[in-house]
């Protein structure tokens, strides 16, 4: 067997498991039909990369949450979970965000892109994957997620950036490996710009 | 005290009429969280420092929303983005003075969501403050920023009472120098707030930094023909360019007249728990020029006043410098 899917498998099962028992218990006590009137339902959907997903959202739950741990999509890294640090960034309707510091909720009638999401149809990586590629953009790789997000999201509003109008974009992305002109080069080659 | 990252059980509102947000914040009183971009809420929330039972999610608000002319001015909806509000023809024209302030609020993500009534509304940064100490802020009657060991290298130079945080809102200076008037509602009804009125210090409110009151919703923000298209400066020095408030921010408006200055507004952020206005200077300057002289002659009095801390000092040279840089032209 696989080991990495074994191990994936072996921690959704865990997950959905606690789950079931937290609701059969009672534990989770803002279940749809105990909210107050007015306040937000729990069963939506939500679209992401395209695709129509329904999942059951508490109240205060973050995207970067559901993303993880209800739809799998474990692409989006959580660093800090204080908007701090960029790893968990995502575009929402054309705009960067971090999905840390983003409830689902204010998600529901908008299109979520995430790192799952950016590769074409035939599987082919995105010009700015393959650019972090070729520049070997990533040293360990935890924030390059959100690096990708934010590049995709400041290509499709500027295909051709100068260098320091990538630095400012980039800017709320930290990495602590210091990799940050390796990006930089990454973003330039995207963009058909010698980097 | 325990620390945790992940979100509390909080109940979540999302109206869409104003009616309904007020309703609901009214019942709410104290127990009810205004959210915007919600960028200053997640961090009290996840820190259990503060334990609010519903949040009200004003986003979906259109009425909240955009940027108008008025007969005066223009008005800006207190549920626009920064990145709206940098991106706006308008106020680029007008009053750059703001889509400078509003471009250094912390990260591109951050001005992606983030709100201008939660820029505005946002709390203090006072380290022991927000750790969920009970400080005077808090409700307690201790001040951990100002004891001996102290670490207040960010904290508040002038207009301390008992309490030495700082505000720590960019646009709130840049408003405050465009004199500013702040629209709240609430289910009583609306009333209109001068910038400087709004935001209080702790000899006022010890354990607020504006002056809404609870149920009451900042609806909208009013800036004034009167500065549009004048001379701007604006400057910010932080740790880093990114994500940091302002050790000491200014934010300056001036009326000139040919080559001399008229009426001016000078404003320090991050120097007091208010955006402070430095009306010496602002009097000084009037019939001067913009020029290396005149910077020499007003900058010494930026910090007359100031009583800083055990390791904040060097704030003032930081004003002294900011004005000098204003007034270089």
């Amino acid at each position: 067997m696989n080991p990495q899917l074994s191990r994936r498998r072996f921690i959704k099962a865990v997950i959905a498991s606690s789950v079931a028992a937290a609701s059969s218990s009672g534990i989770h006590s803002a279940l749809a039909q105990d909210r107050p009137r007015g306040a937000v339902e729990r069963l939506i959907s939500l679209n992401i990369n395209g695709q129509t997903r329904r999942v059951d959202v508490s109240p205060q739950e973050t995207l970067a949450h559901t993303l993880r741990y209800k739809l799998g999509l474990t692409g989006t890294k959580i660093g800090c979970n204080r908007g701090e640090c960029g790893a968990c960034t995502v575009i929402i309707d054309g705009v960067t965000n971090y999905s840390c510091s983003t409830l689902t909720h204010s998600v529901r009638t908008r299109a979520v892109q995430t790192v799952e999401g950016v590769q074409s149809a035939d599987g082919s990586l995105h010009p700015v994957q393959q650019a972090f590629i070729d520049e070997l953009s990533p040293q360990c790789g935890f924030c390059t997620p959100g690096q990708v997000m934010s590049a995709v999201a400041l290509l499709q509003e500027n295909p051709k950036p100068t260098r320091d109008e990538v630095r400012h974009a980039m800017a709320g992305n930290l990495c602590r490996c210091g990799a940050y002109d390796h990006y930089l080069n990454g973003v330039m080659r995207a963009s058909g710009q010698n980097s | 005290m325990a620390s945790f990252d992940v979100m509390p059980d909080v109940q979540l509102y999302q109206p869409v009429e104003l009616d309904d947000a007020l309703n609901l914040a009214d019942e709410l009183g104290d127990e009810g969280w205004l959210l915007g971009g919600g960028q200053d809420t997640y961090g009290w929330l996840k820190d259990r420092a503060k334990q609010p039972r519903a949040m009200i999610d004003l986003n979906g608000i259109e009425a909240l929303h955009g940027i108008s002319e008025t007969n005066d001015g223009i008005e800006i909806g207190a549920a626009t983005t920064l990145r709206e509000i940098i991106r706006d023809e308008r106020v680029n024209r007008d009053y750059s003075l703001l889509v400078e302030a509003a471009g250094r609020v912390a990260s591109p993500q951050i001005r992606n969501v983030g709100t201008l009534g939660g820029n505005l509304s946002q709390d203090t940064r006072c380290w022991y403050y927000r750790r969920g100490l009970d400080c005077y802020r808090a409700g307690g009657n201790i001040c951990y920023a100002n004891g001996p060991e102290s670490m207040n290298r960010e904290h508040a130079v002038i207009g301390a009472s008992r309490c030495v945080a700082v505000s720590p809102s960019d646009t709130a200076t840049a408003l405050v120098a465009l004199e500013a008037t702040m629209v709240a509602r609430s289910v009583k009804g609306e009333r209109t707030i001068a910038a400087e009125d709004f935001f209080v210090g702790p000899d006022t409110h010890i354990t607020q930094m504006t002056s809404l009151k609870a149920g009451e919703i900042l609806t909208a923000v009013r800036i004034p023909a009167k500065w549009a298209g004048k001379k701007f400066y604006f400057e910010k020095v932080a740790d880093r360019d990114v994500w940091d408030f302002a050790l000491v921010s200014i934010a300056v408006a001036m009326s000139m007249d040919g080559d001399t200055i008229g009426d001016s507004r000078f404003v320090c952020g991050g120097v007091a728990c208010t955006p402070h206005r430095l009306t010496n200077v602002e009097r000084a300057v009037r019939g001067k020029s913009l020029s290396e002289e005149s910077a020499e002659a007003v900058a010494p009095m930026a910090s007359e006043g100031t009583k800083p801390l055990n390791y904040n000092h060097f704030k003032l040279p930081l004003m002294e410098n900011l004005v000098r840089r204003a007034m270089r032209g």
